[in-house]
């Protein structure tokens, strides 16, 4: 009989499910989270409860097997949300555990291909949000960023923008998963906001940012617009490296 | 700040500047010291593409298109009939913060037409980088253009500031140069990359030495030649590429199809189309003399001064070389697997790598990612089925042409990936 394991979707919860597999020897599951769970009759289930105590353990175990980055590509798959993702994770621990060799450069096993497949993604798209923010400067001098990313990359792109805007405050918010990153000149932290949906739209946004920001926008439309080479245009490949549906933040595609 | 006039000179001078393809942030190792504003120790970022595919990464301008010279190739000639405008030094680094600031760019390229002299020039794109390091403690990105001409102690103060340092020799060829570009003299363009050279190798030497030496162009040089102005051959661009590399440790050489801009007789008229596959011919031969260890003579001489079109240039140097082949993946050193049509130096290092644990078949080849429609007459491996009957060059050459998957074949459309790959890391 398969079991059910539901958890609260943080990674915290996945690593804790991890330790009662091997508590209770779990040996057919599948890992849910608890929204998406939907009851049926032929399954057992059980809830896990997040712990940081087992958490921590299988995750400092795990460095006696595979390495650092390796660890990392894990993070990194669990933040693409894919459905089923959670099980292959689960897979790639219990096959580093049962493994005498570091298993994560294996690519003739199915899961750990995956895995590195889903990693290769969710890096494309946290280098697009690198390159794709655009900050808009409020009235009381924060840059300001919406996005709305593929999978939830946010926590991966702190650094860079930490290192980089280390002297302006600024926020990126995520509006599709409902949270941001904020920089107050010293330390990044996670922030919910109540956002005013008029900020994204172009009649109101000298309500919002500061008087210069409009006509910063401006330039920056302008320079785009005078930086192209007519006689040398190519939509294509234009379209291949702005994808449509990432038109909306650019403040030079949006007018 | 005047908004309008701002933004009117910003129209004026990106349009101006736009004609210089470089557009590399990468390859500097500036980090964001004491709080201050940005970095530029990565990779570069391409923030925008525009609508001819091509890598905004930079705010791209020039300072000024007054200019006291007359180059026939170039829009900001003194006998254009345009429109003129100049930007004050604090304009710029406005423009350049508040453009980073709001992630649009990895920083400044700037560049200048000539106004009075070649020092007056360089002093003032001198002076807005020095601004932007020292007054706004801005770590991004800078390109400044050497000023043909500017003295030595300019240039040296120049990389002090600026991660790179750029000086486009534009015309391949002297007597090219004479024709379209009378005023000016080669030896103009080489003395500041002489001297940006010399200081980037004191600089390395210092380095060693002591602690604190003051960093210098941490991105190298370059330079652009301008393809198809001049009625120059592929050999003669590509053996002063070759020379330009050697002799100053370029970082990279662009290659830029004339874009026609003037009625003169000297050059192509306009509506003439830009030599896009053409360029795109010198930059994969470029890539071959730099990272797949080919000399210029092997590919371009006397016999042939010309690339082919239909072809790429190491498909091409390989059918005028059967003689060498067929290799064995399995034996063959890094340097023969290089030269493999259809094999790239990613397939070639896996190669080495894997064949230490088995030998290599057609499977595994195609696994490691060779492209096996053009390699396979190239090759042999670990299988008994391969390639064995004789084909002159020609009839390999439509084979291939006829089997080729639709990526090589989109490669001679007009559909090119060209700022595809000199946008790599190695930048
Ligand atoms: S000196 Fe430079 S800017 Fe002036 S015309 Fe010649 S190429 Fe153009």
């Amino acid at each position: 009989m398969k079991t059910i394991l539901i958890y609260d979707g943080s990674f915290e919860g996945l690593l804790s499910t991890v330790f009662y597999i091997y508590e209770y020897q779990i040996d057919q599951f599948s890992v849910v989270k608890t929204e998406e769970y939907v009851a049926n009759f032929f399954d057992k289930k059980e809830e896990i409860i997040s712990n940081s105590n087992k958490a921590n353990r299988v995750w400092k175990a795990l460095s006696t097997k595979i390495s650092a980055n390796a660890k990392r590509k894990l993070y990194k798959a669990f933040l693409s949300e894919l459905p089923g993702i959670e099980n292959k994770i689960c897979h790639f621990i219990q096959l580093a555990f049962a493994s005498k060799y570091k298993i994560e450069k294996d690519f003739s096993n199915p899961t750990i291909l995956e895995i590195s497949k889903v990693v290769k993604m969710v890096d494309r798209e946290k280098h697009r949000m690198d390159a794709f923010v655009r900050f808009r400067q409020t009235k009381d001098n924060i840059y300001f960023a919406t996005i709305e990313p593929d999978f939830n990359v946010l926590p991966l792109n702190s650094d860079h923008f930490r290192e980089r805007y280390a002297d302006q405050k600024w926020i990126i918010y995520d509006v599709k998963r409902k949270y941001g990153l904020f920089y107050n000149l010293n330390t990044v932290t996670t922030i919910t906001l109540e956002i005013d949906e008029a900020i994204n739209n172009k009649q109101n946004e000298l309500t919002f940012f500061s008087d210069t920001e409009v006509e910063f926008q401006q330039l920056w439309g302008n320079y785009f617009e005078h930086t192209n080479i007519k006689s040398r245009k190519n939509t294509s490949l234009h379209i291949k490296h702005v994808p449509k549906r990432y038109w909306k933040y650019l403040t030079e595609k949006k007018n | 700040m005047n908004f309008d006039r701002i933004n009117e000179k910003l129209s004026i001078l990106a349009d101006a500047a736009k004609y210089d393809v470089s557009c590399s942030s990468s390859g500097s190792k500036r980090q964001n010291k004491n709080k201050g504003l940005g970095n530029s120790d990565g990779m570069g970022i391409c923030h925008s593409y525009t609508e001819d595919g091509r890598c905004v990464s930079l705010l791209k301008i020039l300072l000024t298109n007054h200019c006291i010279f007359d180059c026939a190739y170039c829009v900001t000639r003194k006998s254009n009939d345009i429109k003129r405008a100049a930007f004050k030094v604090q304009e710029v680094v406005d423009l350049t913060i508040n453009f980073y600031r709001r992630n649009y760019i990895e920083g400044l390229f700037l560049s200048s037409g000539i106004f009075k002299n070649a020092d007056y020039t360089m002093e003032r794109l001198i002076a807005v980088a020095k601004k932007l390091r020292e007054e706004e403690n801005f770590n991004g990105y800078i390109h400044l253009k050497s000023i043909p001409g500017a003295s030595d102690e300019l240039m040296r103060e120049a990389g002090l500031y600026a991660d790179r340092l750029s000086v486009n020799i534009e015309i391949p060829t002297e007597k090219g140069l004479k024709l379209l570009a009378p005023e000016k003299d080669r030896k103009d363009f080489i003395k500041p990359m002489e001297k940006v050279k010399n200081e980037i190798v004191q600089y390395k030497s210092e380095k060693k030495l002591l602690k604190k030496v003051p960093i210098y162009a941490p991105a190298g040089q370059s330079t652009q030649m301008i393809v198809g102005a001049s009625g120059e051959t592929d050999a003669e661009i590509m053996y002063t590429s070759a020379y330009f590399y050697k002799s100053f440790n370029l970082k990279r050489v662009y290659y830029s199809g004339y874009i026609p801009i003037s009625y003169d007789d000297r050059l192509p008229s306009i509506g003439t189309s830009v030599p896009v596959l053409r360029e795109n011919r010198l930059y994969q031969t470029d890539w071959l003399l730099r990272f797949y260890g080919f000399d210029v003579r092997e590919l371009l001489n006397k016999e042939h001064p010309n690339l082919e079109s239909d072809i790429d240039p190491k498909l091409s140097w390989a059918l005028r070389n059967l003689n060498q082949f067929p290799i064995d993946v399995n034996k063959a050193d890094l340097r023969m697997l290089l030269r493999v049509p259809g094999l790239g130096a990613k397939s070639a290092h896996k190669i080495i790598n894997a064949r230490k644990f088995r030998k290599l078949n057609w499977e595994n080849l195609k696994l490691i990612g060779v492209a096996l429609n053009r390699a396979k007459y190239f090759i042999t491996c670990e299988s008994r089925v391969f390639e064995t009957k004789d084909r002159t060059a020609a009839q390999l050459k439509s084979l291939i042409l006829s089997n080729s998957n639709s990526k090589f074949r989109k490669d001679i459309g007009p559909q090119l990936n060209l700022f595809d790959a000199p946008n790599l890391k190695t930048a």
